[in-house]
């Protein structure tokens, strides 16, 4: 098992790998990275995980794309009003692979999102299943939206 | 008015003249790339490896029946296909749609294989959303070592 494959294959290009470097970072580190520490930030690089996000009248479904991330190694935490996923990309590569080509070449997804009042951040589901997450964030029962019926006097 | 167009491309036109000088910078443009290769952001996007036996090929194609991937190989070219579900619901107005960033619809990508690979040995294994086909090199290949004179 070699996790870091999928960072060391050569790019086009890899004579200007500083260049590419530099031009990539501003899309990894997302807005929430830059409120944390340094240090935190710095040996973490991430990607951005795709998501679809749909709301109805009883709460919030975030659905997000993180292949190669397994159930046990997927984090999901609740800190005040910030949600967060993250999780490595592990596949199991031979052990003299050298890797040639590649598209996925940070390990690692990470994504923050901004809970707002109304969500009940406590009764959060989470499932996993072939690398898609399936988050379901209910609202509290007096936020539902109440329909008010209008008497004719 | 084509040609207005063309003088002052607008928002789109700086858009794309952006990203025409960033491939420039980060060393993308001029270079030869693969004649099957797709724009950036593909699905599935797709990572190679060699070893010494086999072509290693992983797939991240999440959230997809592995019954319904169809594989081929073909003169060489390995193609993976099939067609991803939209995991949105069918015009309900009772939900709210904010991000919809994820793939839907059919995909093909199409890998160009070494030419000593054995067609008839190869395994393919669907986990956490990444397909992993590993094809097996003919064993008559193994590297030959030149002695200089």
């Amino acid at each position: 098992m070699k996790d870091s494959f999928v960072a060391e294959a050569p790019r086009p290009g890899a004579a200007r790998q500083e260049v590419n470097r530099a031009a990539d970072k501003p899309q990894e580190s997302s807005r929430q990275d830059a409120m944390r520490p340094d240090s935190a930030r710095r040996d973490t690089q991430a990607m951005t995980p795709r998501v679809d996000v749909l709301e109805d009248a009883t709460g919030i479904t975030v659905v997000a794309d993180m292949p190669g991330v397994s159930k046990d190694s997927l984090e999901i935490k609740v800190e005040n009003d910030a949600l967060s996923i993250e999780g490595p990309v592990s596949a199991s590569a031979p052990q003299a692979m050298e890797a040639t080509y590649a598209e996925v070449r940070i390990p690692r997804y990470r994504r923050s999102f901004t809970l707002s009042r109304e969500l009940d951040s406590s009764r959060i589901e989470a499932q996993l299943k072939d690398g898609v997450l399936r988050l379901r964030i209910p609202k509290h029962e007096q936020a539902r939206p109440q329909r008010i019926s209008v008497k004719v006097g | 008015m084509f040609a207005s167009m063309m003088t002052y491309p607008g928002l789109f036109g700086d858009f794309d003249r952006l990203r025409r000088e960033l491939d420039e910078l980060s060393g993308w443009a001029g270079l030869p790339t693969s004649i099957r290769s797709t724009a950036p952001g593909a699905f599935p996007a797709i990572n190679i490896g060699n070893t010494a036996t086999s072509v290693e090929i992983y797939a991240f194609a999440p959230g997809i029946d592995p019954k319904q991937i169809d594989l081929t190989i073909d003169r060489g070219v390995l193609s993976i296909s099939g067609e991803r579900p939209s995991g949105l619901p069918l015009e309900d107005d009772k939900v709210n749609v904010y991000g919809n960033e994820r793939f839907a619809g059919p995909f093909r990508r199409a890998i160009s294989l070494p030419d000593d690979i054995d067609s008839t040995k190869v395994e393919a294994n669907y986990r956490d959303g990444v397909l992993h086909i590993s094809v097996s090199r003919r064993e008559s290949a193994p590297p030959k070592r030149i002695t200089v004179q």
